[in-house]
């Protein structure tokens, strides 16, 4: 009996010292994230799917009311208002900042200018201002009383730059948020722009490849990726927006209604209206339209990249 | 280069290296190329964008309310109030922006340390060990990614509320130690230490966390650094999710604070606080901005990471 245990059974006794412990490890490296992330991040959604599902009254208390919650929300005209102006801002104001990004990625590239890290520093600084500040610097910016609106007014001595009036607050929301994200998706792409190898420029100008040419085929190609994953926080900020027109509603309360875009309502709904049920519906649906939407510009983006 | 040389070798370990190899070469052979004045016109508008706001923040910070009102935007008024003004703000309410600024500090050190620190540890484990359920595990958190803070807060308040744990500084700082994003970089990071320094420390005899207090983490310094600087940016700005967890303002963040002032000077007789609420943003803007210039290096590693391995 004691012979046996010689040469052929070493190896897997080695083999489970060696192994069997660290595979455990891993588990204790990960648990203290894992714990807060799944009471802060699975543990709300779980509770908002919970709440959803019911109706608190005043009389009767809590039921269950399957899916009537979001039934309400489908068929209430103040979420498809807030939900259409959000579709709206999304369409207008993602591409205009990208257009931005991605001009001043590939001016940065193309070092055809001095100055670059200047440059670089400051596109990238509106960043780093917390967002409640920029709304503040840009609404009082825009007000007549002491803004530089009302200063170009009193030039004119005419009212023609009025950023806060119905017409054109959507566009001044938009500004914001272009000013405060425009550089930061700038440093992406350009990080992205920085792995093409650069043997494939010198190759395409032998070539004799345009500037124009080497930007079309080589350098929008290479930050494909990039731009995609710029495209999708995009979609998912302004399925959200929300620090923006609620900073600015103190400002201008006559023009944001309450349910300005989906999250202000679903805020409204909770807090003001005490209709957390529904507030929870509301939010789910958002949810599922932007995961929606993220996941075909992703796939769309990964096929045309593959032809 | 930079001001700050142990920066520079503290990035050359990391990732980044690989592509500043390339980068190199290009710019000596584009340097032959003219400067295009077209180009550095488009970029000056560019710069000029970005940083006017600021400028005029910065201006108008110096300016008594009469001078706010009878003054151009973009030029100085008459007397020069900005030590004045930061007086004012500092003493206002028997000195309640120091409190939102020392809680913030709270908010940062105890949120983006312990996100920090969380991400390290969990991005260590997840790229230098092998155990069930990772691969599921991973993809969830990597999906979390995509999940906007704001999509969150409603649902964390009413979540928290029924615990009865809103109106806390735990109700701020406990969601902000998850950050997948932050849990993304450090496993990028930590993925770049030999697994051979590992073996060998365990050949040694060295347990598996001193392993990696005293051999991993000391070589993911910069990424430690990175993660460090996008957690303190999110949660300096954190707005949403104080705004709705708290209601006593001695426990506000700055970011709560500034709007409640705004709304005070949106009030009827509220109108003569505007040029503190001006000065009050400028305080609140400076720190998080000499914290980025400072650091820059760092942000450039993270980026570039997250948008080619991403």
């Amino acid at each position: 009996m004691s012979t046996a245990p010689t040469v052929p059974e070493a190896p897997p006794a080695a083999r489970a010292r060696r192994r069997q412990p660290y595979r455990w490890t891993g588990v204790w490296f990960v648990t203290p994230f894992l714990a807060v992330f799944a009471f802060v991040f699975i543990g709300p959604l779980a509770y908002a799917v919970y709440l959803s599902l019911f109706q608190t009254q005043l009389i009767g208390g809590t039921s269950f009311v399957g899916l009537e919650n979001y039934l309400a929300v489908l068929q209430d005209e103040n979420f498809w208002d807030g939900a259409a102006r959000v579709s709206l801002f999304l369409l207008v104001q993602v591409p205009f900042m990208l257009l931005i990004s991605v001009t001043a990625a590939m001016i940065l590239d193309s070092a055809r200018i001095r100055g670059i890290r200047f440059f670089r520093i400051s596109l990238f600084l509106p960043y780093a201002v917390p967002g409640v500040a920029a709304v503040l610097i840009w609404g009082f910016i825009y007000g007549e009383r002491f803004g530089l609106a009302g200063n170009v007014n009193d030039a004119l001595g005419a009212d023609i730059v009025t950023p806060l009036s119905p017409e054109w607050l959507l566009v001044a929301i938009g500004n914001i948020v272009t000013w405060s994200f425009a550089g930061y998706n700038m440093l992406i792409l350009y990080s992205a722009l920085k792995t093409v190898p650069t043997e494939l420029y010198e190759a395409a100008a032998l070539d004799g490849a345009s500037a124009f040419r080497i930007i079309w085929h080589i350098k929008l190609p290479a930050v494909r990726g990039a731009l995609v994953i710029a495209v999708i926080f995009s979609i998912i900020g302004s399925f959200q927006l929300f620090n923006e027109p609620s900073v600015l509603q103190t400002i201008v309360p006559n023009l944001i209604s309450t349910h300005y875009t989906p999250n202000m309502y679903a805020y409204n709904l909770s807090f003001v209206g005490q209709q957390t049920n529904i507030a929870a519906a509301l939010s789910i649906i958002m949810g599922v339209i932007t995961a929606a939407i993220a996941y075909a510009v992703q796939l769309r983006g990964n096929r045309e990249a593959l032809r | 280069m930079t001001a700050y040389p142990s920066l520079d070798t503290a990035a050359a370990v990391q990732p980044v290296d690989r592509r500043s190899r390339t980068e190199r070469p290009k710019q000596r052979r584009r340097s032959g190329q003219r400067p295009s004045i077209a180009l550095t016109v488009v970029m000056i508008c560019f710069a000029v964008y970005a940083l006017l706001p600021l400028v005029w923040m910065l201006i108008n910070s110096t300016k008594t309310y009469e001078g706010l009102l009878g003054s151009f935007g973009l030029w100085f008024a008459d007397d020069f109030a900005l030590f004045q003004n930061i007086g004012e703000v500092l003493t206002r309410d028997d000195g309640i922006y120091v409190r939102w600024f020392l809680n913030t500090i709270v908010y940062v050190i105890a949120g983006a340390g312990g996100a920090t620190v969380l991400s390290a540890l969990g991005g260590y484990g997840m790229a230098k060990y092998t155990f069930p359920g990772k691969k599921v595990i991973f993809a969830v958190i990597l999906g979390a990614i995509a999940i906007p803070g704001t999509a969150l807060a409603v649902p964390t308040f009413l979540m928290f509320s029924s615990l009865s744990m809103t109106n806390t500084m735990a109700s701020v700082i406990v969601p902000a130690l998850a950050s997948p994003f932050g849990f993304y970089l450090m496993w990028i990071f930590a993925r770049e230490v030999p697994t051979e320094v590992i073996e060998a420390a365990r050949m040694d005899g060295s347990s598996e966390l001193r392993t990696f207090f005293t051999i991993a983490l000391p070589m993911m310094a910069p990424g430690l650094v990175t993660v460090f600087l996008f957690d303190v940016v999110a949660t300096w700005n954190n707005y949403f999710l104080p705004l709705i967890m708290l209601r006593s303002d001695e426990l506000f963040p700055l970011s709560v604070g500034l709007q409640a002032w705004n709304l005070e000077a949106q009030g009827i007789q509220g109108g003569a606080v505007y040029h503190l609420v001006i000065t009050a943003s400028l305080l609140t803007v400076i720190p998080i901005v000499i914290a980025f210039l400072a650091l820059q290096r760092f942000w450039q590693n993270g980026l570039s990471a997250g948008s080619v391995k991403g």
